[in-house]
């Protein structure tokens, strides 16, 4: 088994995968608690899928606009293929992200609906300028189901500089998020900018959302996003706990996930997600007789 | 330990703590609330009651600046709502928080806090003070750590009084505090208030006629418009224009101390052993 680890560890991209397993579920783990409290995890899947739509325009961007620009652009970009992508897709997500929490605050229209469609949208757009990028055909399953197997130490130092963003902006805002995710209209009472931190939220998730594209791809953001924070929600009543057990849970899920991944041969991405589904349903048999343990605590200490 | 709960905001001396006149106020369907008129002096202790759908939340919305009115003017201390709303201590109706928020009793009672440290900025040891101060007076401090999901309805109640406590004050308001509790933790709740009273303006909304009890100042009716006389006593004219309905539907079931003891007790409340409760 130890033997096999090491192996394991001896490949580059096995040691590149691990290490943006970690660093995702970083990201991951907090805005995953933000998203389970909130009740945003529909919200979150638009701008995942809207995100596409920035991958495809940052293909044909990379291979058919910046090389009538600069001849040898694309030679030079071809050194670090993911770049130019994800920065389209950060900049798309981060728009669509500022236009749903728009929509969602000030439409009368039913809010869910238009996320709905612009999600479709997002998804679409990115199809199109995929079909119309010349000469390159990208792989678009790898961010449909990620290509975790195949990050590269640009992208972990992209992923690394994200979650050092999000952990700052959490730490400097941290009591105005807190407040407007319990309530909403006390924030406002208070002076508190609900709007700006509002949208502040929508952008870190935007944000990480194009992290975890690259990893666990784009169908398993949400289950990401998702079950990690879903899980810690049970056992920890507080925030920043809840933050620090779903981080701990996502580096164990991405771990176990990519050992399965690499023992059996199975798609990494789809892996990750299965270790952590099962956690999740596993979590949901034992919680209720760990409450009913803690009642009973809490009744006999009051008794 | 009492100064903490006075306003450290500036306060315009003289100004009544709410002055509303002329106020229109609604939705796109039309308006909810015409042509208000209410002064709540300083001190005062008083009850809104009216039917559902009858403007409470308007009018609560429209005092902390969550709706603009579509006429007339409010001012609390004396100040434009905006401003102004930063002396009133907000206590939200429980039943619209979610239960599961992982959240506990002193980060809830830390929140009142907000509003005097802006952004950027952590919580001082003041703030702690200040919040400390506010959960010991509903009786909380000892369960501070507690997580708010676990609380009883009458404990959680008592928290987000502590929070809007912890705002220091000048009005308290507070939406249906005992709508969710039974009559013995209200009748506690009750007590505190009057307490708090010596100290802080109270406004408190309710639909039911029960929370209206002995404990208030004044009362008035708010159905659309607000009848209101700066009184503790509700006149069967008030009720029968606020619910239009016949009064005595009311009065069966309810305390009747918010009635005046004599003028029209045998008419109106008829019949039934209302005994000591009246007046």
């Amino acid at each position: 088994m130890i033997a096999a680890i090491l192996e394991a560890l001896q490949f580059a991209f096995m040691r590149h995968a691990l290490l943006a397993g970690v660093l995702v579920s970083v990201a991951c783990g907090i805005i995953g608690a933000y998203v389970v409290v909130n009740r945003i995890v529909f919200i979150s899947g638009g701008i995942a899928h809207a995100a596409y739509g920035g991958i495809g325009l940052g293909f044909f961007f990379k291979y058919n606009l910046l090389p009538l620009l600069f001849v040898n652009a694309a030679a030079a970009l071809d050194q670090r293929p993911g770049y130019f992508p994800l920065v389209g897709a950060i900049l798309f997500s981060l728009a669509a992200a500022l236009v749903m929490g728009l929509v969602q605050r000030r439409t009368r229209q039913r809010a869910d609906t238009i996320i709905g469609v612009l999600w479709a949208i997002g998804m679409a757009v990115g199809i199109i300028f995929v079909d119309l990028t010349q000469g390159y055909k990208v792989d678009l399953m790898s961010y449909l189901f990620g290509s975790i197997l195949a990050v590269e130490s640009s992208e972990l130092l992209i992923i690394l500089a994200l979650d050092v963003i999000i952990v700052v902006l959490v730490a400097l805002f941290y009591k105005e998020l807190l407040a407007i995710s319990f309530d909403e209209t006390f924030a406002t009472v208070e002076n508190v900018p609900v709007d700006v931190i509002y949208l502040l939220l929508l952008a870190m998730i935007a944000m990480t959302v194009v992290m975890l594209m690259r990893v666990v791809g784009l169908i398993m953001v949400i289950a990401m996003l998702t079950i990690p924070a879903a899980i810690s929600g049970l056992f920890v009543k507080d925030l920043k706990r809840m933050m620090v057990l779903s981080s701990f849970l996502g580096m164990v899920f991405t771990t176990l996930g990519l050992w399965f991944s690499y023992s059996w041969n199975l798609t990494s991405g789809a892996a990750i997600i299965l270790v952590g589904g099962v956690t999740y349903l596993l979590s949901l048999m034992v919680h209720p007789v760990l409450l009913r343990a803690r009642r009973r605590r809490l009744e006999q200490a009051e008794a | 330990m009492e100064r903490f709960l006075i306003g450290a905001e500036p306060v315009i001396p003289t100004a009544a703590a709410i002055h509303v006149s002329h106020l229109w106020a609604g939705y796109e369907t039309g308006s909810v609330l015409e042509d208000i008129n209410l002064t709540v002096q300083r001190l005062d202790f008083i009850g809104l009651i009216g039917p559902n759908g009858g403007g409470k939340t308007t009018l609560l919305k429209v005092l902390l600046g969550l709706l603009p009115p579509t006429r007339g003017e409010v001012r609390i201390m004396g100040k434009p709502v905006r401003e102004g709303r930063k002396h009133i201590g907000y206590v939200p109706q429980v039943v619209a928080f979610d239960h599961d928020f992982p959240v506990n009793v002193w980060d809830v009672a830390r929140m009142g806090r907000l509003g005097r440290r802006g952004l950027f900025r952590r919580y001082s040891s003041r703030d702690d003070a200040v919040a400390e101060q506010a959960l010991r007076q509903v009786e909380m401090w000892e369960l501070r750590t507690r997580p708010i999901g676990e609380l009883s309805g009458g404990q959680r109640q008592r928290v987000y009084i502590a929070r809007a406590l912890a705002t220091e004050p000048d009005i308290l308001l507070l939406d249906e505090p005992t709508a969710s509790v039974d009559p013995k933790i209200s009748t506690s709740i009750y007590e505190l208030l009057q307490r708090l009273n010596d100290h802080v303006t109270i406004v408190l909304i309710s639909h039911d006629m029960s929370a209206v009890s002995s404990y208030v100042k004044t009362v008035g009716c708010l159905n659309r418009h607000l009848f209101y006389h700066e009184d503790r006593y509700l006149t069967p004219e008030m009720l029968e224009l606020a619910y239009q309905c016949p009064i005595d539907l009311i009065a069966h079931g309810a305390p009747h101390r918010v009635f005046a003891p004599h003028p029209f007790g045998d008419e109106v409340v008829h019949d039934h052993d209302h005994g000591g409760a009246v007046g």
